[in-house]
């Protein structure tokens, strides 16, 4: 179909039909307070090279990832991605945002779902995944309300290492379904101060390691203390590549994993679309949100693939429906699953060594930067460090040196009161010319 | 046996009763794939959605045709849902409740006018 725009004349015409002298009297009863004039400084109209110009300038202003020293993580991640996931996703039999309408027509992107689901499970150590989640934020929710489905209990603990935008999402999609969330101070090294405030209402516990100071945690403990109360134990992971290495969730006592898988296929993509990974123990797989692909056989015995429990969903279950999704995030999803297997076990393994000993490397260069403190005892990929004085200010000092040093913690949550505290991750991008830099940036501004 | 409008059927011993489906309902239903049982302990008032039932065509909730205290669940449906098709008014039940007012029951349809009331649907 093409778009034709409207001519003046056709304007004139078709408001001379409904008696309007113009436009703004079809907006007459919208309070004059309520349609400022002035509400967008924007001009009506240009030609498409003036655009193409205002918009190359307006992305000028941009500093890409990829362009000098960059050490953000918290929740974002710079990984390589191979040209060949770009090439895969972009074929028109794969190409697609959602699980698709009549879904069993396309085998194809189902078969995909299903390698999706079975690699996630895989890397939680849980027995089913979905077939994914907006972004590990909105997953954090899903798996409190989950909880609360479970277990008929209203209150949620989230410990201090949790991300902060992971609790303040959560907040706000459980709040409204009754949630009582306790929210603990933020802690570097404290994922086990959580056993403290489970008791006897509490639906679950959630944990993250790595936390968001880059702190490792054997979550076990916790685990052993959650089930004993009766409640569940979720576990957030934002750093996907870590699974290469770490013990997974389900290992550790987590009946449900939620993470970001971001950092597997998908580029920082300016902080989304992103792709939120969904694992739980089979028990709870009917409280389980999200679509849901299973394998069967047809009438012939000829292996398949169907959306399946979908009376969990929202169309057949409306109201009692597990949940408001009935989607899933289709195509970084299957970066995610090109990426993976093109890795395979052994590369995430690999690849989840070199991040590892990039930050080590980059912690033994911060550790000789005088009036650095090291706050992350074990770490992964990232870590947390104390400045003396505001760490926003030396992260935009480190700017005007070409080199973006991390995440200044008030970013992410400014009532911490942390705000000398910087996060940092390198990643197999990250080279030691690049922790040079950084070094170097922050002995000038920290003036020694 | 008793029977509601929403296709429960109640059988009082004593103070404990046995609810579950009717015929009618396990047919319309069709075949059951599922059943969530309520846990013991469990006290539901007369019109809460305490159990659920799924079929290869739709997810329903069961209601309690009475209030009580969840006594005994049916293990043996949620382990082999097609139960509910094969016997709904005998070991296809879904939970016994003891019932503070078993002159609750007696308020609900008798077989007949249970008959009567499926003639109009």
């Amino acid at each position: 179909m093409r778009y034709l725009p409207l001519t003046p004349d056709d304007r004139a015409e078709m408001l001379a039909v409904i008696g309007a002298a113009d436009i703004d009297a079809l907006f007459r009863d919208v309070p004059a307070a309520a349609r400022p004039a002035d509400l967008f400084d924007l001009p009506l109209h240009a030609g498409e090279l003036e655009v193409e110009r205002e918009l190359a300038g307006l992305a000028a202003r941009n500093r890409p990832a990829g362009a000098g020293p960059f050490f953000c993580g918290a929740g974002a991640y710079r990984h390589h991605v191979p040209a060949s996931v770009d090439h895969l996703i972009q074929r028109s039999e794969f190409l697609t945002s959602y699980t698709p309408y009549q879904p069993e027509i396309a085998q194809g992107t189902l078969q995909v779902l299903f390698e999706f689901q079975t690699q996630v499970a895989a890397l939680t150590g849980l027995d089913v995944a979905n077939a994914s989640m907006y972004d590990g934020s909105t997953a954090c929710a899903e798996a409190v309300m989950m909880a609360q489905r479970v277990t008929r209990r209203e209150k949620a603990v989230l410990s201090g290492g949790l991300h902060p935008h992971y609790a303040a999402t959560t907040q706000t999609i459980a709040h409204a379904e009754g949630m009582h969330i306790l929210r603990l101070p933020a802690a570097i090294d404290a994922e086990a101060a959580v056993i403290a405030a489970i008791d006897a209402e509490t639906a679950c516990v959630v944990v993250q390691t790595p936390n968001i100071f880059g702190v490792v945690t054997d979550v076990g403990k916790i685990a052993e203390a959650a089930h004993a109360a009766g409640a569940l134990l979720i576990v957030v992971t934002t750093e996907a590549v870590s699974f290469g290495l770490l013990k997974p969730p389900g290992a550790m006592g987590a009946d449900i994993a939620v993470a970001e898988g971001q950092s597997i296929g998908n580029a920082l993509n300016f902080g989304g679309p992103y792709v939120g990974l969904f694992a739980v123990r089979e028990k709870l797989v009917r409280q389980m949100p999200g679509r849901l692909c299973g394998e069967t056989v047809d009438a012939d015995g000829r292996r398949g693939f169907v959306l399946t429990l979908s009376t969990r969903e929202q169309h057949i279950r409306r109201e009692k429906a597990t949940s408001n999704i009935c989607t899933n995030s289709g195509l970084c999803a299957l970066a995610f699953s090109i990426h993976l297997s093109l890795l395979g076990g052994a590369g995430l393994r690999q690849l989840a060594e070199v991040n590892h000993a990039r930050a080590r490397e980059l912690k033994a260069a911060l550790a000789g930067v005088a009036g650095v403190e090291i706050l992350s005892p074990r770490v992964f990929n990232e870590l947390a460090i104390r400045v003396p004085g505001d760490a926003a200010a030396l992260v935009e000092a480190a700017l005007a040196d070409g080199v973006v040093a991390g995440v200044p913690y008030s970013r992410l949550d400014p009532t911490a009161r942390l705000d000398d505290v910087l996060l940092l991750a390198a990643t197999e991008t990250t080279t030691s010319e690049d922790i040079a830099a950084l070094t170097r940036t922050l002995q000038r501004n920290l003036g020694r | 046996m008793r029977f509601t409008k929403d296709h429960e059927w109640v059988e009082l011993d004593g103070d404990v009763a046995t609810v579950g489906i009717t015929a009618y309902a396990a047919e319309q239903l069709g075949d059951v794939v599922f059943v969530e049982v309520p846990e013991v302990g469990r006290t539901v008032k007369a019109g809460d959605g305490f159990a659920v039932v799924e079929s290869v065509k739709a997810a329903s909730d069961v209601y309690a045709p009475i209030s009580g205290e969840v006594v005994e669940a049916n293990s043996a449906v949620a382990d082999a849902p097609e139960t509910v098709n094969a016997a709904p008014e005998a070991a296809g039940w879904f939970a016994r409740l003891k019932v503070a007012d078993p002159a609750q029951v007696e308020q609900l349809m008798d077989r007949a006018a249970y008959e009567t009331y499926l003639q109009t649907l």
